[in-house]
């Protein structure tokens, strides 16, 4: 399961829909703590991958990994997964996902723009095994 | 002379679980060797049996990304940060 607030999860959407009028593929990536379910924060990043093959390929542009790695290392958070969009096809892993997944503690959200409304899942990526997680929308807590 | 070498939570499970590891070297490439003979688990993990960068990493010197400077023969001083990320792709 993966908990986020309904701005980080909106945060993801309006990234996606930007990109899909290019039409590009958004990434970025998603910190919390280590063994935590809560994504404390969501750092859009650009797309590196070449320009002509960004509404099917992406490629998360490396110095901006490196800014929000340091950025959550500074909260006292880890790089807990990564989402990106699918401005074509439906929201679900793709062959090329799955193998190239990085790290098999993370938590992979995939956004679709295909339909008018955007879809967003989460999954897991272990050894080439996907799994599907429930996605819980949370309000931050009151103060 | 040491630097420092930041590891990702991927790769931390080769180095005894630290999050950071002291290497010696005086290029990219030579800081992983050491890193390698410490922790002979990093091995295949960053440099191709080639023995080339693994294009499913990505190796900065403070804060530029190696692929940029001079790959493994980009030198390195007393008191850079070598970072290792994950290079994050797909479809």
């Amino acid at each position: 399961m993966l908990r986020i607030t309904r701005a980080h999860w909106q945060a993801i959407i309006d990234h996606a829909v930007a990109e899909a009028t290019k039409p590009a593929e958004a990434c970025g990536l998603l910190a919390g703590e280590l063994g935590d379910i809560d994504v404390k924060a969501v750092y859009p990043c650009g797309n590196a991958a070449p320009a002509e093959k960004q509404d099917m390929l992406y490629e998360l542009d490396s110095h901006d990994y490196l800014k929000a790695d340091r950025d959550a290392q500074a909260n006292g958070w880890e790089i807990i997964g990564v989402y990106h969009s699918h401005t074509h096809t439906e929201a679900l892993p793709s062959p090329t996902d799955i193998a190239q997944a990085p790290d098999p503690s993370w938590h992979y959200i995939v956004a679709s723009t295909r339909l008018p409304t955007p879809v967003v899942r989460s999954f897991t990526i272990v050894d080439g095994e996907v799994a599907e997680e429930p996605l819980v929308l949370e309000r931050p807590p009151a103060k | 002379m040491p630097v420092e070498v930041r590891l990702p939570t991927v790769l931390r499970q080769h180095a005894a679980g630290q999050s950071s590891v002291k290497a010696n070297g005086s290029t990219i490439g030579e800081v992983f060797e050491d890193l390698v003979r410490q922790f002979p688990l990093l091995s295949g993990q960053v440099i191709t049996e080639d023995g080339a960068l693994h294009k499913f990493v990505n190796v900065y010197r403070n804060d530029d990304d190696v692929r940029f400077l001079d790959k493994l023969a980009t030198p390195v001083a007393d008191d850079d940060v070598v970072t290792i990320l994950p290079a994050v792709a797909g479809g």
